[in-house]
């Protein structure tokens, strides 16, 4: 176990480093001045000559890369170009958003997910498991920004009973903050619970097959105890894979989300960077998404091993 | 039937708590903004949320916009004029504090003023102090500016948000805690969120009626529709959805207000690329363009055709409009005669905003019925500046020139429409040596003439301020001569 320990962190570790440099090189080849955006039409040219000196994007670029990976490393991610505020501070408000929007609407989607797969597998091609997964394929195919809209429609504009958008801050209070998390998480939550929901019931199914539970049904237990006590455990691994990816999307890619509640997420933290230039802001949400899913990725593969003690030995 | 009555009385509780709780709340109020100002420093920045955000509430400059787009004294009650026009002397307001309590006077001036026009500096607006020669204190309440050579106007200039006088204490700090002299006084900013402004209790002139005052940013035009219709905001000054109007028109909760804006929205044309250096090309474009059928389809109606570079709400405006009216036939005789009638073949390079992505399809597609073939290329801000705007790498744009009076870049020879004409240099060297009303209307409306004759851009239309408010929030600017949202004369109605 150590040493296959040892081996996923080495991975963990060399990727990091070739994900620095691809961020860093695509970052200094897009098209268009940061400085020039800031300044903005009939711009003095010496007024953003002066601006892209203070902003030190008149150095060499490795100069900019060592200084950038070497703040990283003691946890400081630069200066925002816009903003003016150290890019940490944007970053740690922003997660103060998203980390829980994430983790509740992985919540959510878990909550829905697997009694419905139970439900479903429960009923094999009967009536309840067909329309529990016509359902599910409704959660697929509507898109979330649309029924996020459905619910902005019903909720603030009709009922008025939430916010249509925006987030109050945590200093706010826990019960405002979380109403305004609850819509969000909500239209996030749907598909996601819709996909895992599927890839669970098929999981269950395929267990059934197994002799192990040939046996626990001939010890007497039902179809339904069966599933519960022995299949369930055994059809989590494709469910752990599916959740792992799922957080790193809805950490980061929430973005049409956020935009309809407008809330001041990560993703639109990177989608405002981009397209105003704020170039160091954009590389460093950018690497610790990376950071972010590879050790979600490193942590699901140990959470197999633990599961599973074959994975632990095996070539995987 | 009782099921949906109770239903029905539940909803209208929830009404009726929300309007007493909105009633609970109007000494403030919540305004929304399209697009988040990147620092909240005017003398550092050239984006327009910036003075959304802070012009008139947080900071004042010697000189001021009014609504109507007047030149008012602020922190300069008066001023007298050299007969050369070069000496300016002002004196200033008293008893005026920064929010953070130190002392306003003429050293300030002086302060930012030099600090403005220095080597290093890094004021979007530059060029709006390069002919001052210095700037001096008199006494505490008395600054004297000399200008190298007349420029009439100068006082216009100092009205800008670029021009607002800072403090040499917290002049460094500004970009993400304004200090400044203005009625309100910065208190919180959620990035990605909102900004919160509070009434300044020490104010030296006039006390605003509201206590405090939100800015809350909201780029999705559908999300901004939504809170509005919430509630969650009490007046959006620039609704990003023109299409929606009709419905809060409809809606006695809402005011619609419509209002001329500074931004004159042109088809720009690289004047130094073939075949468009030949005048006959780019008059043949302006005549293809049916301006009313532009503004009926990207603007929903609402915007002012303009026949030249000038706001239609200016006194020294004519309506030139006629010279370049809707007129197909001639536009395709007058590409045969430059021997163009079997076609062309351009690109039209749109930036982002909704005008001009809507407009470019349109305009491309009325080019086409001339014989001119428009590939519509988008562009995201920061490269549409890049490409199109420093290094006019293009043929054909389309922007809204938002800045107040800015004919004068008709004079710059390697401004993006890259045009060079001494006449019109002449009429704005003329202009800058005149400071009498009158006698520099007369010249600016040579100007406008001029530009049209050589028919320098197509211009198309007025950007409109399409606003909505609650109908009880009053006092918002209808027009909007700066990029501004004045907080100062807004109150709820009882």
């Amino acid at each position: 176990m150590l040493r296959y320990l040892a081996r996923r962190l080495l991975v963990l570790a060399l990727t990091m480093v070739a994900a620095s440099i691809v961020i860093f090189l695509l970052m200094s080849v897009v098209p268009g001045d940061p400085a020039q955006f800031m300044m903005g039409m009939n711009a003095d040219p010496a007024a953003l000559a002066a601006l892209r000196a203070e902003l030190g994007l008149d150095r060499p670029l490795l100069v900019r890369y060592l200084e950038w990976v070497g703040g990283l490393m003691i946890g400081d991610f630069g200066q925002s170009y816009t903003y003016r505020v150290p890019v940490s501070q944007l970053i740690l408000d922003r997660i103060g958003l998203s980390l829980p929007l994430a983790f509740l609407a992985l919540l959510l989607s878990i909550v829905i997910a697997i009694p419905a797969a139970l439900f479903a597998a429960q009923r094999h091609n009967r009536a309840g498991d067909i329309s529990v997964m016509g359902l599910s394929q409704i959660g697929i195919a509507v898109p979330n920004f649309w029924f996020a809209m459905l619910l902005v429609l019903l909720f603030s504009v009709t009922l008025r009973w939430f916010s249509a958008g925006g987030f109050p801050s945590w200093e706010a209070g826990f019960v405002p903050a979380m109403k305004a998390l609850t819509l969000p998480a909500i239209a996030l939550a749907l598909p996601q619970a819709s996909i895992l929901a599927r890839v669970l019931r098929s999981a269950l199914l395929e267990t059934l097959g197994e002799d192990y539970i040939r046996t626990a049904r001939a010890k007497g237990l039902s179809r339904g105890q069966a599933l519960r006590r022995h299949a369930f455990r055994n059809a989590l691994i494709p469910v752990l894979t599916i959740i792992g990816l799922q957080f790193s999307f809805l950490l980061a890619g929430a973005i049409i989300i956020e935009n309809v509640f407008f809330l001041p997420g990560l993703g639109r933290l990177v989608f405002q960077g981009i397209t105003q230039r704020d170039l160091i802001v954009v590389q460093s949400v950018v690497i610790l998404l990376v950071f972010a899913v590879t050790l979600v990725t490193f942590l699901v593969d140990i959470a197999y091993a633990l599961i599973d003690p074959r994975l632990r030995r095996g070539t995987l | 039937m009782s099921k949906r009555f109770a239903i029905g009385a539940a909803a209208a509780a929830l009404l009726l708590g929300s309007t007493a709780l909105a009633g609970a709340q109007e000494t403030g109020a919540t305004i929304g903004m399209q697009l988040e100002p990147p620092n909240l420093d005017p003398t550092a920045g050239a984006a327009a949320a910036i003075d959304e955000v802070v012009y008139a509430n947080v900071f004042e400059g010697l000189t001021r916009f009014a609504a109507d787009g007047t030149i008012v004294p602020a922190l300069a009650r008066e001023w007298s004029i050299s007969d050369d026009g070069l000496t300016y002397t002002f004196t200033l307001a008293e008893n005026v504090t920064f929010h953070d309590g130190s002392a306003f006077d003429a050293d300030d001036v002086v302060f930012s003023l030099t600090r403005a026009m220095a080597e290093d500096s890094t004021n979007a607006q530059k060029v709006l102090f390069e002919d001052i020669a210095s700037v001096e204190a008199i006494d505490p309440a008395t600054v004297e500016v000399t200008l190298g050579e007349p420029n009439g106007s100068f006082l216009f200039n100092l009205a800008w948000g670029d021009a607002v006088i800072v403090a040499e204490e917290s002049a460094g700090s500004n970009a993400t805690n304004p200090v400044g002299t203005g009625p309100f006084r910065f208190e919180n900013w959620v990035q990605g969120d909102s900004v919160t402004l509070a009434r300044f209790d020490t104010y030296w002139g006039e006390a605003p009626a509201l206590e405090t005052v939100t800015f809350k940013f909201i780029a999705d035009p559908t999300a901004a529709f939504a809170a509005m219709m919430a509630g969650d905001i009490d007046a959006f000054p620039n609704f990003p959805a023109p299409e929606n109007l009709v419905q809060f028109e409809a809606d006695p909760r809402f005011a619609v207000i419509i209002g001329s804006t500074e931004g004159e929205t042109v088809l720009g044309i690289n004047n130094s690329k073939a075949p468009f250096d030949d005048v006959r090309v780019r008059k043949a474009i302006a005549h293809a363009i049916d301006r009313q059928a532009l503004i009926d389809g990207a603007l929903f109606g609402y915007g002012t055709p303009i026949g030249s570079h000038f706001a239609p709400h200016h006194p020294a405006y004519i309506d030139l409009t006629e010279q370049s009216n809707y007129d197909p036939e001639r536009a395709r005789a007058l590409l045969e005669e430059t021997g163009l009638s079997d076609g062309i073949n351009v690109t039209l390079k749109l930036p982002p905003p909704s005008y001009a992505r809507r407009g470019g399809e349109i305009v491309a597609s009325q080019l086409r019925e001339v014989g001119i073939n428009a590939e519509i290329v988008t562009l995201e801000w920061a490269q549409w500046l890049e490409q199109v705007f420093t290094n006019a790498d293009f043929e054909l744009t389309i922007v809204s020139h938002t800045e107040p009076l800015d004919i004068n870049i008709y004079a710059r020879d390697d401004y993006y429409f890259r045009y060079q004409s001494d006449e019109f240099k002449a009429i704005m060297a003329e202009l800058d040596e005149t400071s009498d009303e009158a006698a520099r209307n007369d010249i600016l409306k040579r100007a406008q003439q001029q530009i049209a004759d050589d028919y320098v851009n197509a211009f198309l239309f007025q950007l409109p301020k399409t606003g909505v408010a609650d109908a009880r929030l009053k006092g918002l600017w209808e027009n909007a001569p700066t990029q501004a949202n004045d907080m100062t004369g807004v109150y709820w109605e009882e």
